[in-house]
């Protein structure tokens, strides 16, 4: 049976061959499943404060007859793209406009699904002074009242605060060779260990892989991949379901869902 | 066992009344201080001169010589803030586990205990605030830095869950240098169930005061630090989300003079106001009462 040869070749992958694949230029990123799980969508852009961070993509999506809002992190595949991109890594204005548009969302009734790939909230002197951390805590605060479902799936790289600032949601999912943690390997490796260089090792112990966090309870669901990168159907099925599931549900309920979703973490 | 502590001893007692005609700065203090052993020096960090113990806990743990400020731990901040014998403990004893398996992580989290008398990086509970009940926290400087794991985020978030109960407003004291990464991605989920609490806490009409101290980084800025009603800092702290040492690594910018200090947040919107030690008490007192507490 093909899925279980796809399972053997899965199993053998490690922690850090996962971190690897996340990270691999050629993977499909946020903008990928946009174009092709929609049927429709309209960029939207701006924090109505600063800037446009194109690190961030966000608008307006139709799928079927049904109406979402949806951002992601935008990573380039290619170094061009990266540079435009700030390697999927948002400033301040990147939350800001993504809070804004979540804020949109709850006022026209539409669902939102975030899409999270980054190695982490950008660190430098700009980001500082327009307040990365106020935006991720503001992100985290609001995200918390919203009375439309909110789905997250992890795509590639979930790092750190810039990856849960969009993924305070009802359901948190992960494509199998996505990771999502508390900071890069090399960084915990450099922290704990004082050594950057025991990054695979760190890998191991992190519990980052999507198996891993499902089993901790983190994450709701993993999503496997195809090497014909067919996944992107099967996801389409799948939010469609959420979305079903969720029709069904008053504000209160989805809002009280999230709130002891996160109570017992 | 913690209440214990803020049990006076006679000796201070004795030691507190003749302060009284000395001058006015020990009689601001809000409890009574342990006695320091004559003869205990320490080090200031900043100006590098060495001070008496005694000189540095009478100006409120800041240097004599060039004012810059000591860290202090938890029980005296609450000393320094709260009514005296005002303060009773919330959740005494809440420990966390060990999600990742890590090795050693338990046996240092037992020496931290064994050393510092208290279970995690931060100290909750109710007090008094110039007769003003509050609900007060304080997190701890030495313990693996006030990073914050498991203890620490269900503290927070049952300490904002019962202010919001006893309709009490919240003061807390902020002082981290972020996520404990011992505890991976469990500690990363902290961030969003203090922040969701607060959020409730917010709705159901609660004050929220955060007090950012020396020093606030990472996951804790990039929650419930940043999300104050009010947001004071000590005049020096430094506060980020990205440490120094990051930013100059990862991107080869130099950093500007006094970059990620009080002043330079209050300077770009992040921060209400800077306050001294001595003024805490009195300015919280204000706050307090002007937000119908």
């Amino acid at each position: 049976m093909q899925l279980n040869e796809k399972e053997t070749a899965s199993q053998g992958l490690t922690a850090w061959d996962r971190v690897q694949a996340a990270r691999s230029m050629t993977r499909l990123v946020s903008g990928d499943y946009i174009n092709t799980v929609f049927d429709r969508f309209l960029e939207l852009h701006g924090d109505r404060l600063y800037g446009d961070d194109r690190a961030v993509i966000g608008g307006i999506a139709q799928i079927g007859k049904r109406y979402v809002t949806v951002i992601g992190e935008q990573k380039g595949r290619s170094t061009k793209e990266n540079k435009l991109r700030n390697f999927g890594m948002p400033n301040p204005e990147g939350y800001r406009k993504a809070l804004r548009l979540m804020k949109q969302a709850e006022k026209f009734g539409r669902p939102i699904l975030l899409f999270v790939d980054t190695p982490g909230a950008f660190c430098g002197v700009e980001a500082e002074e327009r307040g990365q951390g106020e935006a991720i805590a503001r992100n985290l605060f609001e995200l918390a009242g919203l009375t439309v479902p909110v789905l997250s799936i992890i795509v590639g790289e979930g790092g750190s605060g810039g990856a849960l600032a969009l993924a305070v949601a009802n359901e948190v999912w992960m494509l199998e060779n996505s990771v999502y943690s508390i900071l890069a390997p090399e960084g915990f490796a450099a922290i704990l260990w004082k050594n950057g260089k025991r990054a695979a090792e760190a890998a191991e112990v992190m519990k980052l892989t999507a198996g891993e966090l499902k089993e901790l309870g983190v994450i709701d669901k993993v999503l496997e991949e195809d090497a014909d990168c067919s996944q992107k159907e099967k996801m389409r099925a799948e939010i469609i379901d959420f979305l079903e599931r969720y029709d069904k549900k008053t504000g209160e309920e989805i809002r009280e869902e999230r709130y002891q979703k996160f109570r017992s973490m | 066992m913690l209440r214990d502590k803020f049990k006076r001893p006679a000796a201070a007692e004795a030691e507190n009344s003749s302060q009284k005609e000395m001058g006015n700065v020990r009689e601001t203090w809000s409890e009574p201080l342990p006695q320091v052993p004559d003869g205990m020096f320490r080090k200031c960090g900043s100006c590098k001169k060495i001070l008496y113990e005694k000189d540095v806990r009478d100006s409120w743990y800041s240097c004599p010589k060039c004012g810059a400020y000591f860290r202090v731990d938890p029980l005296t901040r609450i000393r320094m803030t709260a009514d005296v014998h005002s303060f009773e403990e919330w959740d005494a004893g809440l420990c966390g586990g060990n999600p990742l398996d890590f090795p050693e992580y338990e046996e240092k989290l037992e020496q931290l205990r064994a050393k510092t008398g208290l279970a995690d990086a931060v100290l909750t509970g109710k007090a008094a605030i110039r007769g003003i009940p509050v609900a007060l926290g304080a997190m701890s400087p030495d313990f693996l830095m006030g990073s914050m794991g498991w203890a620490v985020g269900e503290r927070l978030t049952r300490m904002v869950e019962r202010a919001e109960q006893e309709k009490l407003p919240v003061v807390l004291y902020c002082c981290s240098g972020g996520a404990r990464m011992q505890e991976g991605i469990v500690s990363l989920m902290q961030m969003a169930k203090v922040s969701q609490a607060l959020k409730r806490y917010s709705e159901s009409g609660g004050f929220y005061i955060s007090v950012l101290t020396d020093p606030t980084f990472g996951g804790v800025t990039a929650s419930f630090a940043m999300l104050g009603d009010v947001i004071l800092a000590e005049p020096g702290a430094m506060i980020g989300f990205a440490g120094a040492r990051v930013i100059r690594q990862t991107i080869g910018q130099k950093l500007p003079d006094g970059f990620q200090s009080a002043e330079f947040l209050q300077r770009h919107g992040f921060v209400d106001r800077i306050v001294k030690r001595e003024k805490m008490r009195a300015t919280l007192e204000f706050l307090l009462r002007s937000s119908g507490q």
